[in-house]
Parts: C-alpha cells; sequence; structure tokens
C-alpha cells in the first residue's frame, strides 16, 4: 500500500469513526460506511489539510469512494 | 451552582464587546472562567476590552474586527485560534442601525445594515465551524432584537436583519446538530444602552408603557441568557430564540 492509499484510508477511519477492518478501496462514503452529507464535506476538508490540496466542490461530488479519494489525490500529486 | 456554569477551556469571541450589551457579555463569559476575545471597530476600543478584561481578571484581550469585512474575519479568526486556540463560543453581537421610513431609505442604508448585522453573522459562524465540528462542539449565539419579531416603523433594515438571524440560526441548528454544536439567538427589547440614549423623552416614555416590567433592560440582564445558553445549563437548547424584553412582546 502506497502512502498516499494509508494516509487517505487513516482519514476516512478518523473522520467517519469506522473500524479500519471496514474500509475497503470500493467503499462508498455514504452507502458503505454510513456518512451523511456533513461528514462527506468534513473528509474533504480533512483530505484537503493531509495533503495541502484545494479540492473545488465539483471535484469534491465526485469523491464517494475510498479510491476515488485516493485516485484525485494521486492526480493531483502526480 | 459554581460547576454548573464554569467555562474554564472555553475560548470565547465576543463581536462588538467594547460598550453595551457586548461588552456585559464579555464581562460575563469571563467571570465564569471563558478566555474572552472581544472585538472593536478601532484600536482605541480594542484597548478598552484589554484593559477591562484584565481589571476583571479575565484572560483574553481585545482585538479590531471589522464584521463587514470578510478578509479582516478570516485574519482574526486565524489568529486567535493560533494565539488561544480554536473558538468555542461565538457571540455575533455587533450591529448598527441606520433608521429611515421606507420611502426615504437609500440602498446603503439598507446594505449597510443587511451587511453588518447579517451577512457578519453568516461569514463567523462559517469561519468558526471547521474548529467547532473537529472539537465535536460548540456554542454559536447570535444577538437579535425584539423588533425582528415585533417589526417597527423606521426600521425595516434592521428588522429584516434581526429576523434574518433567526432563520439561519434555525438552519445551521439543523446542519451541524450532530456535532454537538448548538446555534442560538438571544432577542434584547429596549435596553439602556448608547443605542437606546439616542432616542426621544417622549418615546422613551412611549415605550415604557408597553412594558410590563415598566423599565429598560439592563445588559447585564441580556449577557444572563446568553451565558446560559453558553453554559452546560443549555446544551439541550438549539434552533431557539430567547426573548429578554421585560415582556413587551410575547412571542
Amino acid at each position: 500500500m502506497s502512502d498516499i492509499e494509508e494516509r487517505v484510508k487513516k482519514i476516512v477511519v478518523e473522520q467517519l469513526g469506522v473500524d479500519e477492518a471496514e474500509v475497503t478501496y470500493l467503499s462508498s462514503f455514504i452507502d458503505d460506511l454510513g456518512a451523511d452529507s456533513l461528514d462527506t464535506v468534513e473528509l474533504v476538508m480533512a483530505l484537503e489539510e493531509e495533503f495541502g490540496a484545494e479540492i473545488p466542490d465539483e471535484d469534491a461530488e465526485k469523491i464517494t469512494t475510498v479510491q476515488a479519494a485516493i485516485d484525485y489525490i494521486k492526480a493531483q500529486q502526480g | 451552582m459554581d460547576s454548573l456554569i464554569n467555562l474554564q477551556g472555553e475560548i470565547a469571541l465576543v463581536t462588538g464587546a467594547s460598550r453595551g450589551i457586548g461588552r456585559s457579555i464579555a464581562e460575563m463569559l469571563g467571570k465564569a472562567g471563558a478566555t474572552v476575545i472581544g472585538t472593536a471597530t478601532s484600536e482605541k476600543g480594542a484597548d478598552a476590552i484589554s484593559a477591562y478584561l484584565t481589571e476583571a481578571g479575565v484572560a483574553g484581550k481585545g482585538i479590531v474586527l471589522n464584521v463587514a469585512d470578510k478578509d479582516s474575519i478570516e485574519s482574526v479568526v486565524k489568529a486567535v485560534t493560533g494565539d488561544f486556540g480554536a473558538i468555542s463560543v461565538l457571540v455575533n453581537n455587533a450591529g448598527i442601525t441606520r433608521d429611515n421610513l421606507l420611502m426615504r431609505m437609500k440602498d446603503e442604508e439598507w446594505d449597510d445594515i443587511i451587511t453588518t448585522n447579517l451577512t457578519s453573522v453568516y461569514r463567523m459562524s462559517k469561519a468558526c465551524m471547521r474548529g467547532m465540528t473537529k472539537a465535536k462542539k460548540g456554542r454559536i449565539i447570535s444577538i437579535s432584537s425584539v423588533v425582528g419579531a415585533s417589526g417597527n416603523p423606521g426600521q425595516t433594515n434592521y428588522a429584516a436583519a434581526k429576523a434574518g438571524l433567526v432563520g439561519f440560526s434555525k438552519s445551521l441548528a439543523r446542519e451541524i446538530g450532530s456535532r454537538n454544536i448548538t446555534v442560538n439567538v438571544v432577542a434584547p427589547g429596549f435596553i439602556d444602552t448608547d443605542m437606546t440614549r439616542e432616542l426621544s423623552e417622549e418615546q422613551r416614555n412611549n415605550l415604557l408603557q408597553n412594558i410590563p416590567l415598566s423599565r429598560l433592560g439592563q445588559p447585564g440582564e441580556i449577557a444572563g441568557a446568553v451565558l446560559f445558553l453558553a453554559s452546560p445549563l443549555g446544551a439541550y437548547i438549539t434552533g431557539e430564540t430567547i426573548h429578554v424584553n421585560g415582556g413587551m412582546y410575547m412571542a
């Protein structure tokens, strides 16, 4: 697991208060991990802080799964 | 009783704290143990706040903030968070009046009121949101006015802004209740401050006839309601407006 993947998963676990074992790449924040709309906003803000990135609203809407978050951060940093 | 109103460890920011109701709120929250940052529009006002806080033995200080200026709000919230920690109690008190009959009202008079009395509350609340959601606790208390509920000739702008605070607070209360953040309003009636000292003797007497308690309120009587909402005693109250007006308007 790359550094980015690990950090994204850690943030998801912290922000959503879920068990690490529950978090897979395909996990949907809302459908699988029980996030509400406020959770997803906070999650995106936490990702912004962690990676020093600015994620515009239209991009944030598309970040609905763990994999989508990892892909987005990788694309930003790559 | 003391332990119930202990605000030790809380960081309170009170806008418009150089005099009147704001000053009373700042002093009372401070005496209950909170660290208090009071804002004023001028250096002189900020110094005066620092002076009265120090005199009362309250931790904190006065700082300059123009609530009508987005950048000023962002930099102040950032600076306070850096110096003292995340703001856990926000009291939106700063406000102005620009009274005029609607037929004579100028766009500037309308815009000034909406910007200073309503948009500021949106911006201040937003700026404090991250710190509060992270901490999973917070209190946002905005000072409205009886005229937001009752209406008052010559104050269409002021009443609109003050009523706007209520709808804003109810909506925000629903948005962030799950994060243990309460959002409430305190609506003062006629309080003995510089703002009401501008009234004529005749206006004053007319007013008193409509107040069952037959007197103007004191700033401390508003501060008491704010302290209650800020303390653990008010923990289960959110989206609510507390009217403190001597009975002149019963909601």
